[in-house]
C-alpha cells in the first residue's frame, strides 16, 4: 500500500531523513517510533505530500507522489501533531469545510458529520467554535475530520496526546474497527504501551534511519523475554533474560528490591536508542 | 476546479457573514473622516483645475485607496495567520484541490470585501454631496485593482515568515501609496523624478482611470492595460509561490 525507497530529506545541511526503506501493507497498522527528531512527523510529511523529499521514491497505492498528487490526497487521511483547525469556523463547519475540499455531496457530508460527531462525542458542540474547545476535543475533531472522507489511508502524527485515558481507548477501539475495514493505518507515537497495542508492526527510526522493524512480539523477544528491573546506583536498571529461571537466578544475586516481569516494547526501544524518550 | 475556487470562497463568505455588520460599520469609519477632513474640512479652500469641487476630486481618490487596503488586509494577514500560526493552510494544502483553486478563491473573497467597502464609500460620497459617474467600465476598474492587491496580499502572506514583517508592507508601501498615488492631489505637482517612480505603480493608474471616468472625461486605455498587466503578473507570482509553499 506504500512502498518507501531510499527517502532521503535534508534540511539545509541537517538530515531529517537518511535512506529510509519501507513497505506497509494494505489492512496494516503500522507504528512509527523513535526519539524526538527522529525524523517520524518528516516522514509522514512527506507521505502526506506536505513536504517535498530531498532524494528517493514514495508510492502510496501503486500511485507516484510526484504524478498523481491529487489521487493520493483523496486517498489519506491525516491526522497532525499539531492542531491545525480552522479557528474562524465552528465544529460542524470545520467538517464541512473537509467534505467540500473532498468533493462529497451534501447528503453524505451532512450525515457522516452527524456520525463522526456522535463518534468523538462533540454532537452537542457542533455550533460551538472551534476557539472554544478544550484541548482534547480539539483532537478529537481532528480525527473526525481526517476521517470525513473515508481515507483508505489514515495517518496519525501522536494521535493521542493530551486525551484523557477514556478518549484513548475510545479512540484505539476507533483505530482498530478501521483495521477490521481494512484500512491501512500508519501511526507515530511516544505512547510505547499505544503502538504494543495496536500496532501489527513497528519501525523504530533513529537519527533518520531505521534500527529496527518487526512485529511488537517478536522485538520484545529480541533480548530476551524476561526483564530483571531494580534500584541501582545509576537509578532505574534493568537486564533482559530468556528464561524465567536465570532472570531469578540472577535477581537472587541482588540484595534490593527486584521485580522479574515480561520485557515490554519500551526496554526494547531503549536498549536499541539508548536513551529515555520523553512524551 | 470551479467547485474548488467556490469552496474556498464559501469558507471566507462564512466567516465575512457572521461579522457582516460589524465589518460595514468598521468599513465607513476611514472613508468618512476623509471626507470630513479633505472634502468639507480642507477641501472648501482648495481650487480645482476644471468643473467640481475638491470633493469630486477627492472620492475616486479614497475609492481607489481604500480598495486597495481591504482587499490587501482582508486576504494577507489572515492568509499568513493560516500559514504561519494556526497551520489551517495545510487543510488545504493536503487537500485533492488544484494549487490554483485556492488561489482564486482568496482572491475572490478578496475582491469581494474590496468591493463591498467601496459601496460604503460611495454612499456616503453621495450623501456628502459629491457627484460621480458611475458606469461598468468604473466597476471594473475597482474590480481590477481590488484583484491586484488581494494578489498582493496573498503573496507578502506567503512570502513573510512573521506578523511584523507583514505590518512592514503596509507601513512602507501601503501608507505612502494611499497618499501619493494621484489620490489626494494631482500628479502634476510633484517633482519630475517622484512623479516617475510614482507612476509605475498600479495604484496611480486605479485613481486615474476612477476620477476620468467618475467625472466623465476620457479614460487611457493604457492605463486600463498596465492594471491587467501588473493583475496577470501577480497572480503568475501567486502560482509559483503556491508551488514553493511546501518544501
Amino acid at each position: 500500500m506504500i512502498k518507501i525507497e531510499a527517502l532521503v530529506k535534508n534540511f539545509d545541511k541537517r538530515i531529517a531523513v537518511n535512506g529510509l526503506n519501507l513497505e506497509i501493507e494494505q489492512g496494516e497498522i503500522f507504528g512509527l517510533l523513535g526519539p524526538n527528531g527522529a525524523g517520524k512527523t518528516t516522514t509522514i510529511r512527506m507521505l502526506t505530500m506536505l513536504t517535498k523529499p530531498t532524494a528517493g521514491e514514495i508510492k502510496i497505492d501503486g500511485l507516484d507522489i510526484h504524478h498523481d498528487v491529487e489521487k493520493i490526497k483523496a486517498l489519506i487521511g491525516i491526522v497532525p501533531q499539531h492542531i491545525n483547525l480552522d479557528q474562524d469556523l465552528t465544529v460542524g463547519e470545520n467538517l464541512e469545510l473537509h467534505g467540500r475540499l473532498y468533493h462529497m455531496s451534501a447528503r453524505e457530508r451532512k450525515s457522516r458529520t452527524i456520525e463522526l460527531l456522535e463518534y468523538v462525542e462533540l454532537s452537542e458542540r457542533i455550533n460551538d467554535r472551534v476557539q472554544s474547545l478544550s484541548g482534547g476535543m480539539k483532537r478529537r475533531l481532528l480525527i473526525a475530520r481526517a476521517l470525513m472522507h473515508k481515507p483508505k489511508i489514515l495517518f496519525l502524527d501522536e494521535p493521542t496526546v493530551a486525551l484523557d485515558p477514556q478518549v484513548r481507548r475510545r479512540l484505539w477501539d476507533l483505530i482498530r474497527r478501521m483495521h477490521n475495514e481494512h484500512i491501512t493505518v500508519l501511526l507515530t507515537t511516544h505512547y510505547i504501551e499505544e503502538a504494543e497495542n495496536l500496532c501489527n508492526r513497528v519501525a523504530i527510526m533513529e537519527k533518520g534511519k531505521l534500527i529496527a522493524l518487526d512485529s511488537p512480539v517478536n522485538l520484545c523477544q529480541r533480548f530476551g523475554t524476561y526483564v530483571v528491573e531494580w534500584e541501582g546506583d545509576m537509578g532505574r536498571e534493568y537486564n533482559f533474560f530468556t528464561t524465567r529461571e536465570k532472570a531469578a537466578e540472577f535477581a537472587g544475586t541482588l540484595d534490593t528490591t527486584t521485580t522479574i516481569r515480561h520485557s515490554n516494547l519500551e526496554d526494547v526501544f531503549v536498549e536499541l536508542t539508548g536513551r529515555k524518550v520523553s512524551s | 476546479m470551479f467547485y474548488d475556487i467556490f469552496t474556498v470562497f464559501w469558507r471566507d463568505w462564512i466567516v465575512l457573514k457572521r461579522r457582516l455588520v460589524k465589518f460595514l460599520l468598521s468599513r465607513m469609519v476611514a472613508p468618512m473622516l476623509y471626507l470630513v477632513a479633505f472634502g468639507w474640512g480642507l477641501g472648501r479652500s482648495i481650487p480645482v483645475t476644471g468643473t467640481g469641487s475638491y470633493l469630486d476630486f477627492l472620492v475616486p481618490g479614497i475609492l481607489a485607496l481604500n480598495s486597495m487596503n481591504i482587499s490587501f488586509n482582508s486576504v494577507g494577514p489572515p492568509l499568513h495567520t493560516a500559514r504561519i500560526y494556526q497551520k489551517s493552510l495545510e487543510e488545504y494544502l493536503v487537500a485533492p484541490i488544484k494549487p490554483l483553486a485556492f488561489i482564486i478563491g482568496k482572491i475572490a473573497a478578496g475582491t469581494l470585501r474590496g468591493m463591498l467597502s467601496s459601496i460604503i464609500i460611495v454612499a456616503l460620497a453621495y450623501a456628502f454631496g459629491a457627484t460621480l459617474h458611475i458606469n461598468i467600465v468604473f466597476i471594473g476598474v475597482l474590480m481590477l485593482n481590488c484583484i491586484i492587491f488581494s494578489a498582493f496580499g496573498f503573496l507578502v502572506a506567503m512570502l513573510t515568515h512573521s506578523y511584523e514583517d507583514m505590518g512592514s508592507f503596509n507601513t512602507y508601501l501601503l501608507l505612502p501609496m494611499s497618499f501619493l498615488c494621484g489620490t489626494f492631489f494631482s500628479l502634476d505637482k510633484l517633482p519630475i523624478v517622484f512623479k516617475l517612480i510614482i507612476e509605475v505603480l498600479p495604484l496611480t493608474h486605479t485613481s486615474a482611470l476612477l476620477r476620468a471616468i467618475g467625472t466623465g472625461n476620457d479614460f487611457s486605455v493604457v492605463s486600463i492595460l498596465f492594471l491587467v498587466f501588473f493583475m496577470i503578473i501577480l497572480l503568475l507570482t501567486c502560482i509559483l509561490m503556491m508551488k514553493k509553499v511546501c518544501k
